[in-house]
């Protein structure tokens, strides 16, 4: 063994350097796509955050921190991250435990496994443009079934999406609906990982209740599904914006403005690039916080290592 | 039946899983300080048997007794079982205290004093606690533990947290320990180690205790009686010795015993006498079992040596062990393969190939029915004449 | 914990919990598909009845079809989802490669890139690739649809961690044989990665053809439009009251991909949820 090892060693050297050509060779591509249609742009986009640039203007000159007193001052922004942190505040929690009950649900028999988490993760894989028209019609006031119903047992039902009360809570509610099923199969995935044999422990330790047995086995060993779902669908509410450009177009009257469709808006019909890369850095800083939540803080307290 | 009021009783257990019957029947008593060793190969029904003991499932017919008490339908909290797991399931998100603490806190305060923060000002909460404490520090010392009660099962090594399992089951003095192949997960050497242990923690609990295992190294090494399960039926309950010397049925002699012991096609003639190919072997049944016809004789491997004017083989090769050496032969009437343990310094050098003959004791050999019983009514043909 | 088959008795009030709870979920595609066979003075009853007294398929998808290049569309779809996921396997399956057996000054480096890739979402690099495609004149193109996802960090992070589970071994095996590096990738690497490209396969195609944002930043034509933007142009024309006719649009844009998923179901649940990292 030892007699290879010297005996190879120039060969190994000269292997190693065509390694590293192969290597570069065969990352070039994704090397070059990645510094000109990730890196660049993204660095462009940062710069971009601090100039008065816009489409078309023959010249932009840098403003500095401009572009974010501007933010400051501006009701509509501070209207659409007030949305967007209501909006993320009622999509998370509502859909984990959503889908943490139907996961349990789920995985508590053998019967209709396949079936139902199909069905529970149809939204997942749909067209949500097309969805949200379906959600339209649902929700529409005078036409649509839900107040349909709510007539029929006597209350008139609220102009759903076109009335500033309730138009968070209804894109809340299609959020919840349409990230359900992505959540449950995480949380089914955690729960078939879960040793067999701690449940048995835990009915031989005594635990007397299924809710014991939750507390002492399953909460514990799904840590670190919970906490990946949590921040995946964090960051997956933060980007809302089809069903916001579908159904509201952020309105009415600001009221369900959110960041990507005010950065939307700036950025690609007034073309205000400057001011919308403003947009883009505040929402990129959030996700970037979330992120490191998860790495810094909470990762910590859910890995027994 | 129970005679034995104490201890662990299983009385004609039956359990079926998508119409296959694993468990045909089951009956088995352990009494209360006894040490069972329950071995047999995999997909025996061992793990079946005794996850019906502490609970974990329930049988389809028979009857479970723990200390005289029927526990059949009981939850396994309910039972007074301890149980230690193939894969130790330690909770991973506690201590090596807290872990050993669940059976305890689990049995002795409400719900309401093991909330998390709020639990330690219910009333009646602190004593408890303390209590369960010491107790769990007594446990920890007697395994050694003393030292690790603040770790994490990830920071342990295999053999700690076989340990942690351990004291999480003698904490609380049930009335009988299951364990599981509680060594399966452990290297080589740890585990010879490990096995002197374990005997030892049964002798100062004294509960009843039933160990599972496929290794009959380690059945033979530490029980008081070993159990041979195989196909969902325990074939005989009998001393270490007994199972090895005396079996009841060819599947338990066959099974027991490493190299496997030798089996010769035989048939037993009118006259009672056992004929290998036609020749007769010095062993005669006589007495109550009149059979004749096919039968088998088995030799233990340290049972046959070379001899002149023997029964004659070819030599396929040999094995060098150190202590022993083991002869490889295919007997030559029957072209049954046949292995001999011999001392190293008697055997001569045997190319593969070579013409031996080898003789035996026919008063060590064992005659099987056709069916594989025992047959236990045999003499020795007063003058050995061999084939 | 009794690990016995729950008598179908006992296990009904879990199923019917279930099956509520499914019921609901399913209202938006129940109603969307009995809204796209009703003619437009059933809807605007607002009856409560899920069959139509009259059937108006004919009425509701034909006017689908008459509006807009539907076909188009779809067609739209596949390429540009087809387009997208070669040159993201293209890119990432070398690369990944590289990253995960090959020695080279730089790895380090070179991973440090993609796990930063990581963290940016495709909203942030927008603003300056719209601006280039348009100083480019590439604006509603394919080139302009495609070209900004072709690069999938999250894709070479995936092979990366795919092809690190396999044995190196392998590739020693490889090496002894005489096989090239290249070779080694094309006959060796290439067929072991099936597994991860159908998982990412499926996350890539199910993301792409939901798209909504950049598609509407680069394209304003038919042409050049994806199902998602159909769906948005259709609304556009159509206005907002026809409900039957958009619900048949939504009902065919929306079927491909549901169909696709209800024939591989156990693939795309696979799929999506190893690769669910981004989404």
């Amino acid at each position: 063994m030892s007699d290879a090892a010297i005996l190879s060693a120039p060969a190994r050297r000269r292997g190693a350097s065509g390694e590293a050509i192969t290597a570069w060779a065969l990352g070039l591509p994704a090397v070059l796509a990645y510094l000109v249609l990730l890196l660049l742009p993204t660095l462009a986009a940062i710069l971009l955050a601090f100039t008065d640039y816009e489409l078309g203007a023959p010249a932009f000159a840098w403003i500095g921190l401009g572009n974010f007193t501007e933010l400051l001052g501006d009701r509509g922004f501070a209207q659409a991250l007030r949305n967007t942190i209501f909006y993320v505040a009622v999509v998370t929690p509502g859909s984990i435990l959503g889908a943490l009950a139907i996961a349990l649900l789920i995985e508590a028999g053998t019967r209709g496994r396949t079936l139902f988490r199909a069905v529970f993760f149809l939204p997942v894989v749909s067209l949500t443009v097309a969805m949200a028209s379906a959600w339209q019609y649902l929700l529409h006031p005078s036409i649509g079934p839900l107040n349909a119903v709510l007539r029929q047992v006597g209350i008139a039902g609220p102009a759903w999406l076109s009335s500033s009360d309730t138009v968070m809570w209804s894109l809340a509610a299609i959020g919840i609906w349409e990230n359900l099923g992505f959540n449950l199969v995480l949380f089914l995935a955690g729960l078939t990982a879960i040793p067999r044999e701690l449940y048995a422990a835990a009915e031989v330790d005594g635990a007397p209740s299924a809710w014991e047995r939750f507390r002492l086995v399953t909460w514990p060993m799904l840590g670190p599904t919970t906490l990946f779902v949590l921040t995946i669908t964090m960051i997956r509410s933060v980007r809302v914006f089809d069903t916001v450009k579908v159904l509201t177009q952020g309105g009415p009257n600001k009221a369900s403005e959110v960041l990507l469709h005010a950065m939307y808006l700036e950025g690609f019909t007034y073309f205000r690039l400057g001011y919308s890369a403003a947009i883009t850095l505040v929402f990129l800083a959030i996700v970037l916080a979330l992120m490191w939540l998860q790495t810094r803080v909470l990762d910590k307290r859910v890995h027994y290592g | 039946m129970t005679e034995s009021v104490t201890g662990i009783v299983v009385e004609n257990a039956t359990r079926n899983f998508a119409g296959q019957q694993v468990l045909k029947g089951v009956s088995l008593a352990v009494a209360a300080g006894e040490f069972v060793a329950l071995v047999g190969p995999s997909g025996c029904g061992k793990s079946t048997l005794m996850r019906l003991i502490a609970g974990i499932d329930r049988p389809d017919s028979g009857r479970i007794l723990i200390n005289g008490r029927d526990v059949t339908t009981l939850r396994p909290a309910a039972r007074d079982v301890a149980m230690v797991f193939q894969s130790y399931a330690l909770y991973p998100h506690l201590t090596v205290a807290e872990n050993i603490a669940v059976p305890l806190a689990m049995r002795r305060m409400s719900a309401a004093q093991r909330l998390p923060l709020l639990g330690r000002f219910w009333p009646g909460s602190q004593a408890r606690r303390r209590g369960i404490r010491e107790e769990v520090g007594s446990a920890a010392l007697a395994l050694g533990l003393g030292s690790l009660l603040d770790r994490r099962p990830a920071q342990l090594s295999g053999g700690q947290r076989q340990r942690v399992a351990l004291a999480r089951a003698i904490v609380r003095h049930p009335a009988a320990f299951l364990m599981d192949e509680p060594l399966s997960n452990l290297d080589a050497a740890l585990r010879v180690h490990t096995r002197r242990e374990i005997v030892e923690i049964h002798r100062r609990a004294g509960a009843a205790t039933l160990y599972v295992t496929h290794d009959q190294a380690e059945a033979l090494t530490m029980a008081d009686r070993v159990a041979v399960m195989q196909a969902g039926q325990i074939l005989q309950v009998a001393s270490p010795r007994a199972i090895y010397a005396d079996p009841d049925d060819l599947r338990v002699a066959t099974f027991i015993g490493s190299p496997r012991i030798n089996t010769l096609p035989a048939e037993i003639d009118g006259h009672g006498l056992a004929r290998v190919a036609g020749f007769p072997t010095g062993v005669r049944l006589c007495g109550a079992e009149r059979v004749t016809g096919a039968a088998t004789l088995a030799l233990r491997p340290e049972d046959l040596f070379l001899a002149d004017g023997g029964i004659p083989a070819t030599a396929e090769g040999l094995e060098f062990l150190g202590e022993s050496l083991l002869l490889h032969a295919r007997h030559v009437g029957t072209g049954t393969a046949l292995v001999l343990r011999l001392p190293p310094e008697l055997v001569p050098d045997l190319p593969p190939g070579s013409r031996v003959t080898l003789g035996f004791d026919p008063g060590r050999a064992l005659l099987f029915d056709a069916q594989g019983r025992r047959l236990r009514d045999t003499a020795v043909v007063p003058e050995p004449s061999l084939v | 914990m009794v690990e016995r088959e729950n008598s179908l008795l006992r296990d009904m009030p879990r199923l019917l919990v279930l099956s509520l709870l499914g019921l609901l979920l399913l209202m938006p595609y129940i109603w969307m598909v009995a809204a796209s066979l009703k003619p437009a003075d059933e809807i605007f009853r607002a009856s409560l009845s899920l069959i139509p007294e009259r059937l108006a398929i004919a009425e509701n998808y034909g006017r689908v079809f008459e509006l807009v290049p539907v076909g188009r569309y779809l067609l739209n779809g596949v390429i540009v989802c087809g387009g997208i996921l070669a040159f993201q396997l293209i890119f990432a399956i070398p690369a990944g490669y590289a990253l995960a057996k090959l020695n080279f000054r730089g790895r380090e480096l070179a991973f440090g890139a993609v796990m930063l890739g990581l963290l940016v979402p495709p909203h942030v690099p927008a603003l300056p690739l719209y601006a280039g495609f348009s100083q480019l004149g590439l604006l509603d193109t394919y080139t302009a649809l495609i070209a900004p996802s072709t690069i999938s960090v999250f894709a070479i992070f995936l092979f990366r961690q795919f092809f690190k589970s396999l044995p190196d071994d392998l590739i020693h095996a490889a090496r002894l044989d005489g096989m090239s590096e290249m070779a080694i990738v094309w006959r060796v690497v290439l067929p072991n990665a099936w597994p991860a490209a159908t998982a990412f396969a499926i996350f890539s195609v199910v993301a792409h053809w939901n798209d909504l944002f950049w598609p509407l930043i680069v394209v304003n034509t038919p042409e050049h439009a994806t199902p998602a933007l159909g769906v948005l142009f259709f609304r556009t024309t159509e206005g907002d009251d026809d409900f039957g006719a958009l619900m048949a649009a939504a009902v065919v844009m929306t079927a491909p991909l549901v169909i696709a998923f209800l024939l591989a179901q156990r693939r795309f649940v696979e799929g999506i949820a190893t690769t669910g990292l981004k989404g």
